[in-house]
């Protein structure tokens, strides 16, 4: 079964060392494993794990160069995180006229 | 007046309302007043207390976090998809000249702000409720300059 898309992009924001390594390329630009590892608190293989959790998420993309892949941050990816936000508004909006609705008629 | 929150993580709606604080408070905190404009509901406002709110499409499981009588209430709010906190907060503003005859003297800003995280979310990660804002903090700056 694959895994649907939100949740590889939740499950992928949610560990902490992750998240600031997305932030950094979300700050830094282009970074390569070894200068991503220098302030990551953790080994260069662990911050190549987390590259590729990142990536399959849609929120890296990697680009070679030479011996070396350049990584960036792809904040598109992040936009099913506004989904909720709009559901919602739509709905608040609606409550607050029954609200105003309510309000009126205890004035009675 | 209403005005949605451009980011993220946050919806606001905002309006001001020809009516006095206490009121508006009562039908923010009666259950029987609740149903009326929100949900069939069991609420108290009582910190900790636990309600459900039925709607037609489902209910919402709630547990209040916070009153302060007449001025704040805070709950949270999560439905199969979402997991969040909605806070409702009212500011006395100075009546609307418009105010209706026979109406109770005063007018309120009403404030609702629902704070979330969306489906999906890992809730056996503790560390999220603390780095989500300040993950967003960070990447809205960053959104921000390369718009």
């Amino acid at each position: 079964m694959t895994p649907e898309p939100h949740h590889l992009l939740f499950a992928a924001l949610a560990d902490p060392t992750r998240r600031a390594i997305f932030e950094r390329l979300c700050r830094d630009g282009d970074l390569t494993v070894g200068s991503l590892t220098a302030g990551a608190g953790v080994s260069q293989p662990a911050v190549s794990k987390h590259l590729a959790v990142l990536k399959r998420a849609g929120l890296v993309g990697d680009r070679p160069d030479g011996r070396r892949t350049h990584y960036s941050a792809r904040v598109e990816a992040l936009a099913p995180l506004a989904d909720w936000t709009e559901r919602m508004s739509g709905f608040w909006r609606d409550r607050f006229d029954a609200l105003e609705d309510v309000l009126r008629r205890m004035d009675q | 007046m209403n005005e949605t929150d451009a980011d993220t993580r946050t919806v606001v709606v905002e309006r001001d309302l020809p009516h006095p604080p206490d009121r508006v408070w009562r039908a923010l905190t009666r259950p029987e007043l609740i149903a009326d404009w929100l949900g069939k509901t069991d609420f108290a406002p009582v910190a900790g207390h636990r309600f459900a709110l039925g709607f037609d499409w489902g209910a919402v499981d709630c547990e209040v976090v916070a009153v302060e009588t007449g001025r704040r209430l805070t709950y949270t709010w999560r439905s199969g998809d979402l997991d969040s906190t909605v806070t409702w907060t009212l500011t006395p503003i100075a009546p609307q000249t418009d105010t209706p005859a026979g109406a109770a003297p005063g007018a309120t800003r009403l404030r609702m702000e629902q704070a979330g995280f969306p489906p999906g979310q890992p809730r056996y990660y503790g560390g999220a409720r603390a780095g989500w804002p300040r993950f967003f903090a960070a990447l809205e700056g960053v959104l921000a300059r390369t718009a």
